[in-house]
């Protein structure tokens, strides 16, 4: 950092000298009001709000207002908040802002952790003089996720800037002007960008509120809330998840600098609502009958005395549920709950990352990347916030253009007068169009083998010394050496790829690219995207394949099968899963939802979701990330790691498992090096005094169950964690992985976080939360991958289905949030509208399709995107009975009188 | 007296035809410019001391001399002519573009060349039809004859004009939202640094220069810059052209020397007040002017002098208040103009000129209180130089300002008397 002595109300301070005064201000711990401004938006100078007095020299007792925004923090700047005159001025800003605005906080949703309530008592306006009628508009509809209330706004313009220019959104606008300016659609409808919902916290108050929370509505101080970990994609997003009367409220961001930073997408803000889904397993379940605590417990003891046990992990159960499994079944009767061709990618992942040269980068380093090549992943819809943060990856290389210009960074909308449409190098290969092409240098679209073979022609143009790709066309040859450049040209590269494809070659040739150029001294980032939120985790604890759980049954018809929060019928084709369970003498499930895996149990163990339980999950970066339980569900549910331990506890076993998340943990640490940090991901339940889960104005503590009983109940205690179930804290400042809300005096809304950050918009006090279990070996020198595969061939009558992502539907546990679950796609296959035509098929036609032998009816969709040859299904959404993507398909014949000649 | 503006106006008020343009000399600053080198152009230019005529006065040659001008500078470079003239009473620009529109292609072609820009906009303002007519058959015959396009006059300099036509918004003719407007955004001013010179429409350098500031620039490259500077009465270089409204005798618009006296150009020119009607106060240089009264007469009409005299130059043409009309009534539709035309943008300015336009009118209509004229009067000041993102609204409140200051009894004969007291 550049340090500028700041002079501040005649105090001089240090600042960073590239940064403006609001946000040195800021970073100082100094309550300077603000609304246009955002730490990652940066500044733009139009709510005036952030005013202070300006001095020329010592000299200057008369000074001038400047926006603390707009003004760069030079070295000896001496400025005044408390000057009488600036302070006036701001108030004046905040009484300018509340002219029309409806002061309706009691019935407004933002009210209690409104960024306007806050700055308006900061400033000290309390007198409303305007006494003219208040400006109103007619509100839109914008779909099941976000509310919209226009009457509430302050026009700060962050809600357009934020869905437009950070997140690429285009359905949004500003419309009309003068005080009138109208920020919505140009009709009612959906909002487009996967990104929406961050909308309700980038409005400093209650324009853009969450939809999903006004139908259970609670204030944020009236919330049990503790930090959480997004499950619905292998990201890892940190978000704090709230609670109040037993039932899941709702999902906010927690910022964590190495991950998600400020924002969350949709799915993962609003794919809670499953908790609270009517599908909820709350009770155990005896043969389908609903059962106590003990008679479940001795059901379950009963079965594991009775002989061999074997068990199937899950890539959404958390660490600790897995390990509980594993030690209770043995690792040698562990197998993995993914297909078997996932678990042969993730373990090529694991090796490659581990083994290879190339580091995993954390989504800051993502952000932070000057060329990207991304292979065969829709990033937008399997891991939203890395597209979010590649979004922002382009603005890296044009920076230099403002630096040449001395434009400061935050100088935002200079910067982006400057730069215009100059973008630093993105290229995507991919079965289909994404939602990151606008931004791409090129775009390859193409099957996945294609999408390898130019991974590999990129390697070998970065480094000869990596294998030739023989018989690439001369434009695929241009534009691997054009990729090339553009990588071994920048500083920061990445190579982005994952499992999406279902093609071990794509893994291998983003390794490739990444490690040809660490071989020639250019360092390079490879992020693998992983499909589940602990899929690396499970990974590590390197069980068997599902096939071999079929075999192992086969082989001891009396075991029995433990099946921890999966449903094998979307794990492998259902023959197969029927046999498995049928060569099983009793199967247990463990899980949040019913399904079919459910139905077809023994015994169901009602499993506690990330808000009733806690535990550790590994996202694709390679770091652990705690999630620790929200409330006590006062039911059944427990933590499946808990089922696990008390059940071999009832059965008499003598297993390390313990009774706390610590012990487990500590267990863990000792018998799998590869887990040996896991204790550190957060402190100890006994480390640190306690921390309260609820706020200082916690409401009706007393009172919200004395319906029940007029007895105030003992809170329930958390052996599990630090974090209390109670509006007591004891002394300690929560450390950031410990932090269940942001809150500080003054400082109600989410803007808090400003104050639990070294420096605004970096990283926490005290560290980002996570560990990071997987390191690359930076003096590797693994040999390139030499077992290039074919180039594809389209066979007439014949397509290769690659699954489509959908950010609503293909994920299962938000599926069955009502919002998510409205904009989910019905199933259809997707074909190229030419070879559609020459198959004699038309957009939404209902046809017959064989894939693996087995028949189903499914609606076209037609793709202009989609490669000769190459067909899709939309991912998670899948007519039962397919499981395993990629895989051919045939149109019935009938229909199929297929012209397509082979290509 | 030298009128290098309006000498060539046909009397019947239609457009001077090319042919008459180059026999009155026209595209002869062209071709004096185009043997120069360009930056000696800007020389001539600086030398001249001509200040902008679209309100501001910002020196002319000084802003040319920011253009980036090495053989590296960014390319392409453009020139914009601010034709987008909605400044209330003013329509000076109007008569240069109807009446000799070749005057302002060859101002831009000639000012294009000393900043080696390659392409030309004219941002007009939609209103003006007879204008986007007269410079769309001025830039077809310009381009014919080769004033414009590839290799001008044989010279290697090549240089296009575009016609654009503004969809009409006040803002758009801040130079800077007038950029944003021309690249397809919204309409509100950019922050500086950058400055357009620098990283203008579409983040190349620009320059943005007011009609009238462009049609004097090949007079002045023809015929010097002492010629120029000797027009002028006072240091200020060059002519103006001076506009009276209001009900004076002879509403119009004259080209005059710079610093010629205000009683002069209201009395001679205008014909002093119509029989029955006493003077009280006039805009000296569009809505967004402080009010000079009887006191300023004999003010000098140029930057410096008007400037003294507690106001602005800026169009030069003004807007006359006489004592059968209401000063409270003018100031409210004034401010009802600019509430109305606010881009939005900053706080300040959005709900402050919201606010003084519903009291100005509750006054009009009787309902105004003492307390609404500390809340005007706190507005003027609220929405003071550096407290908004842009000058627009310190220019909008500027006529308050001083109405505030010179008419105060009208101000308390509306409060007392709970009506408008000329109604």
């Amino acid at each position: 950092m550049n340090v500028a002595t700041i002079y501040i109300d005649e105090v001089a301070r240090q600042g960073d000298a590239k940064q403006n005064l609001l946000h040195v201000c800021l970073s100082l711990g100094y309550d300077l009001p603000y609304f246009c401004w955002h730490p990652v938006l940066g500044s733009v100078g139009a709510c005036r709000q952030c005013a202070v007095k300006q001095y020329r020299n010592e000299q200057d007792k008369a000074g001038k207002i400047v926006m603390a925004c707009m003004t760069p923090a030079l070295d000896g700047t001496r400025i005044s908040i408390a000057d009488a005159e600036a302070a006036g001025f701001r108030a004046a800003v905040i009484q300018g802002l509340m002219q029309n605005h409806p002061h309706d906080c009691p019935v407004c949703d933002e009210g209690g952790e409104c960024h306007l309530q806050d700055m308006t008592v900061m400033t000290g306006h309390r007198t409303r003089t305007y006494s003219f009628a208040k400006r109103t508009f007619r509100n839109q509809y914008l779909g099941p996720l976000v509310n919209h209330e226009m009457n509430r706004c302050i026009q700060c313009q962050r809600c357009v800037r934020f869905y437009r220019e950070y997140a690429g959104g285009t359905d949004l606008n500003a419309f009309h002007l003068r005080d009138t300016i109208y920020f919505g659609r140009h009709e009612d409808g959906v909002l487009e960008n996967e990104f929406s919902g961050n909308l309700v916290e980038i409005c400093p108050t209650g324009v853009f509120t969450d939809a999903t929370l006004k139908h259970h509505y609670a204030r944020k101080w009236d919330l049990q809330m503790a930090p959480s970990i997004c499950v619905h994609c292998g990201v890892g997003c940190n978000t704090t998840a709230g609670e109040r009367y037993g039932t899941l409220r709702r999902i906010v961001n927690r910022y964590n600098h190495e991950v998600n930073g400020y924002f969350l997408c949709d799915r993962g803000r609003f794919g809670y609502e499953f908790v609270e889904s009517d599908q909820r397993i709350r009770h155990p379940l005896v043969e389908g009958r609903t059962a106590t605590t003990s008679e479940a417990l001795e059901r379950f003891a009963a079965m594991l005395r009775e002989g061999k046990v074997l068990g199937i992990g899950s890539p959404r159960a958390s660490l600790e549920s897995n390990f509980a499994l594993r030690t209770l079944v043995g690792a040698d009767r562990f197998f993995a709950g993914v297909s078997d061709r996932e678990l042969r990618l993730l373990s090529a992942m694991l090796r490659i990352l581990q083994e290879g040269p190339a580091r995993s980068p954390s989504l800051d380093e993502v952000e932070h990347s000057d060329a990207v090549l991304v292979l065969g992943e829709d990033v937008a819809n399997v891991a939203p916030i890395m597209a979010l943060r590649l979004r922002q990856s382009v603005r890296q290389a044009p920076m230099q253009i403002a630096e040449r210009l001395h434009i400061p960074a935050w100088l935002d909308h200079s910067v982006r007068e400057v730069v215009q449409d100059a973008k630093g190098p993105l290229y995507i290969a991919t079965p289909y169009a994404t939602k990151l092409d606008d931004i791409a240098a090129d775009t390859y679209r193409a099957a996945p083998d294609d999408i390898a073979r130019l991974g590999f022609a990129v390697a070998h143009a970065i480094d000869p010394g990596a294998p030739q790709v023989m018989g690439m066309s001369p434009e695929l040859d241009k534009m691997a050496a054009a990729i090339a450049a553009s990588l071994l040209n920048s500083h920061h590269p990445l190579v982005v790829a994952g499992t999406s494809c279902g093609s071990q070659s794509v893994l291998e040739a983003a390794a490739q690219v990444a490690w040809a150029l660490c071989k020639v001294g250019h360092p390079a980032a490879l992020s693998l995207l992983a499909p589940e939120c602990n899929s690396v985790g499970l990974a590590m604890m390197e069980p068997h394949s599902l096939s071999e759980a079929d075999n192992a049954a086969k082989r001891d018809p009396t075991s029995c099968l433990i099946v921890l929060e999966n449903d094998l019928f979307c794990r492998g084709p259902e023959k197969e899963i029927r046999s498995l369970l049928a060569n099983a003498r009793h199967l247990v499930s463990l899980d949040h939802l019913r399904n079919q895996t459910t139905e077809a149990a023994e015994l169901v163990l009602p499993a506690g979701t990330f808000a009733e339980s806690t535990g550790t999950l590994v996202n694709n970066e390679g770091r652990a990330q705690r999630f620790f339980q929200v409330f006590d569900p006062n039911s059944e549910v427990l933590a499946s790691w808990r089922w696990l331990g008390e059940g071999s506890q009832a059965a008499g076993f003598t297993t390390k498992l313990g009774c706390t998340l610590d012990d487990l943990t500590k267990a863990m640490a000792e018998e799998m090096a590869a887990f040996a940090s896991l204790p550190q991901v957060a402190p100890a339940q006994d480390a640190i005094g306690k921390i309260a889960r609820e706020p200082n104005r916690y409401s009706g503590r007393t009172a919200m169950l004395a319906n029940i009983s007029v007895h105030e109940p003992k809170p329930p205690d958390d052996p599990d964690s630090a974090l209390a179930f109670s509006m007591e804290s004891g002394p300690d400042v929560p450390p950031p992985s410990l932090n269940p809300f942001f809150w500080s005096p003054g400082w109600n809304s989410i803007q808090a976080t400003n104050k639990f950050q070294i420096e605004v918009g970096g990283p926490l006090r005290g560290g980002d939360p996570g560990i990071r279990l997987i390191e690359a070996s930076l003096q590797s020198d693994r040999k390139y991958f030499s077992n290039i595969s074919a180039a594809f061939q389209a066979h007439a009558g014949e397509w290769l289905v690659v699954p489509i992502f959908h950010i609503f539907g293909s994920e299962e546990l938000s599926r069955w949030a009502p919002g998510i679950a409205q904009l989910a796609p019905s199933p259809y296959v997707a074909l190229n509208p030419e070879e559609a035509s020459r198959s004699g098929v038309s957009a939404g036609q209902l046809i017959k399709v064989t894939i693996g032998g087995t028949l189903f009816d499914l609606q076209v969709l037609l793709r202009v995107d989609l490669p000769c040859g190459v067909a899709g299904l939309p991912a998670g959404v899948l007519p039962r009975g397919i499981t395993t993507l990629p895989a051919f398909c045939s149109l019935v014949p009938s229909l199929t009188e297929s012209c397509r000649g082979a290509a | 007296m030298e009128k290098p503006l309006t000498g060539n106006f046909r009397p019947d008020k239609t457009a001077v035809s090319l042919a008459e343009y180059e026999r009155a000399g026209g595209y002869q600053g062209l071709r004096t410019a185009l043997a120069m080198a360009p930056a000696a152009v800007t020389e001539r230019v600086m030398q001249s001391n001509l200040r902008g005529r679209g309100g501001a006065g910002f020196p002319t040659g000084t802003k040319w001399s920011f253009v980036p001008m090495r053989e590296d500078a960014p390319h392409p470079k453009y020139l914009v002519a601010n034709a987008d003239e909605m400044e209330p009473g003013t329509f000076k620009d109007r008569v240069l573009m109807e009446r000799d529109p070749h005057q302002l292609i060859e101002g831009l072609i000639v000012s294009g060349y000393a900043i080696e820009a390659d392409i030309g906009y004219i941002f007009l303002r939609g209103e003006y039809t007879c204008s986007n007519e007269c410079l769309a058959r001025a830039i077809a015959e310009a381009k014919a004859s080769n004033y414009l396009g590839h290799n001008i006059l044989g010279s290697g300099y090549s240089f296009d004009i575009h016609l654009h036509v503004s969809a009409g918004r006040y803002i758009c003719g801040e130079e800077t939202a007038l950029l944003n407007a021309l690249e397809g955004k919204r309409a509100h001013p950019r922050a500086k640094p950058p400055f357009p010179q620098v990283c203008g429409l579409w983040g190349k350098p620009t320059i943005v220069q007011n009609v009238e500031t462009l049609c004097n620039v090949p007079h002045i490259v023809q015929k010097g810059p002492t010629w120029f500077r000797d027009l002028s009465l006072t240091e200020d270089g060059g002519t103006k052209l001076f506009g009276v409204s209001g009900k004076v005798k002879r509403p119009g618009l004259w080209e005059l020397p710079m610093g010629t006296p205000l009683r002069e150009i209201l009395e001679e020119h205008a014909g002093g007040m119509r029989d029955g009607l006493r003077f009280r106060g006039l805009l000296p240089g569009g809505a967004s002017t402080d009010f000079l009264v009887e006191e300023h007469l004999d003010t000098p009409m140029d930057y410096g002098n008007v400037q003294k005299a507690g106001s602005r130059l800026g169009t030069g043409t003004m807007v006359v208040l006489d004592d059968q009309t209401c000063p409270v009534g003018m100031v409210c539709n004034l401010e009802h103009f600019f509430a109305q035309e606010s881009c939005g943008w900053c706080t300040p300015c959005w709900s402050g000129l919201a606010w003084t336009e519903k009291i100005l009118s509750a006054m009009e209509e009787g309902k105004g209180s003492t307390r609404d004229l500390d809340t005007l009067l706190f507005q003027t000041k609220f929405l003071a130089p550096g407290n908004t993102f842009c000058a627009f609204a310190p220019g909008a409140v500027e006529p308050l300002q001083s109405a505030l200051k010179y008419f105060a009894d009208d101000f308390r004969r509306h409060i007392e008397e709970r009506r408008c007291p000329w109604r």
